[in-house]
């Protein structure tokens, strides 16, 4: 089960992913960021506090944007991944490409 | 103590396997954080599976035994797909992935890097691949 809510407040966008990301729903998450993108958005925030599980393909979809992003001074941030979620994307070294933050708070001020 | 599923090939069967390996690693003496890379590892070489062997056709199976003796803990895949060795793909280098925007390949690197062992064979059209996880003490 995945549910993803975006809150578009007056300095960034907020991305809000609730359940588990895996091959049969990671497009939702590639539709939800390529909105954020096509809106103009230049500050994407999300919250992964909710984000119970992420596997290859929804780690994929965060990839695949990273260079866009860059081009387009577009910045991405995560924050509040639990514990067991964050050490994947310290596997794949991912922790090193993509600004992650313990809090909201944390990410608004970097 | 050996635990068997068996699921069809579409990626919706994902989650009734997490819940599976959920289930079963959850009475063995694992932490929270092995259980979870654990399952993602098995997830990660049956999506394969079900995407490129089996083209996510729902009427195609995939059988998954864990086998669990003292010192080590054995994931055993099988399916009668087109065979896909985990062995002959070289992990990708990430900042290759990122410029040229795949999607792929970061799998073979999360199932290299969290297994100790990875054995495949394939004989008579049917494929298995064994991920083995020894235990520590």
């Amino acid at each position: 089960m995945l549910t993803i809510e975006t809150l578009k407040e007056e300095n960034y966008d907020l991305l809000i992913i609730k359940g588990e990301i895996d091959a049969s729903n990671s497009v939702l998450l590639d539709e939800k960021m390529q909105e954020m993108k096509n809106t103009g958005s230049k500050l994407i925030l999300v919250d992964g506090n909710g984000l119970e599980y992420i596997s290859s393909a929804g780690l994929g979809v965060f990839m695949s944007y990273l260079e866009d992003f860059q081009e387009e001074e577009i910045a991405l941030k995560i924050f509040a991944l639990s514990p067991r979620v964050f050490e994947v994307f310290k596997i794949l070294g991912l922790d090193q490409l993509i600004n992650i933050y313990e809090t909201k708070e944390a990410a608004l001020e970097a | 103590m050996n635990y068997q599923l068996k699921i069809y090939c579409k990626t919706t069967a994902l989650a009734d396997l997490r819940s599976f390996l959920q289930t079963t690693l959850s009475e063995l003496n694992l932490s929270d954080r092995d259980q979870h890379q654990l399952t993602l590892a098995v997830e990660e070489v049956c999506a394969n599976l079900i995407i490129h062997s089996h083209q996510c056709n729902g009427s195609d199976q995939i059988k998954l035994e864990v086998k669990e003796s003292p010192e080590k803990i054995i994931f055993e895949i099988t399916d009668n797909g087109k065979a896909f060795n985990l062995l002959d793909y070289e992990v990708p280098d990430l900042k290759k992935v990122v410029s040229e925007k795949r999607k792929g390949g970061l799998g073979i690197i999360l199932v290299k890097t969290i297994m100790d062992e990875i054995e495949f064979e394939s004989n008579k059209g049917q494929n298995t691949c064994r991920l083995i996880k020894w235990f520590r003490s």
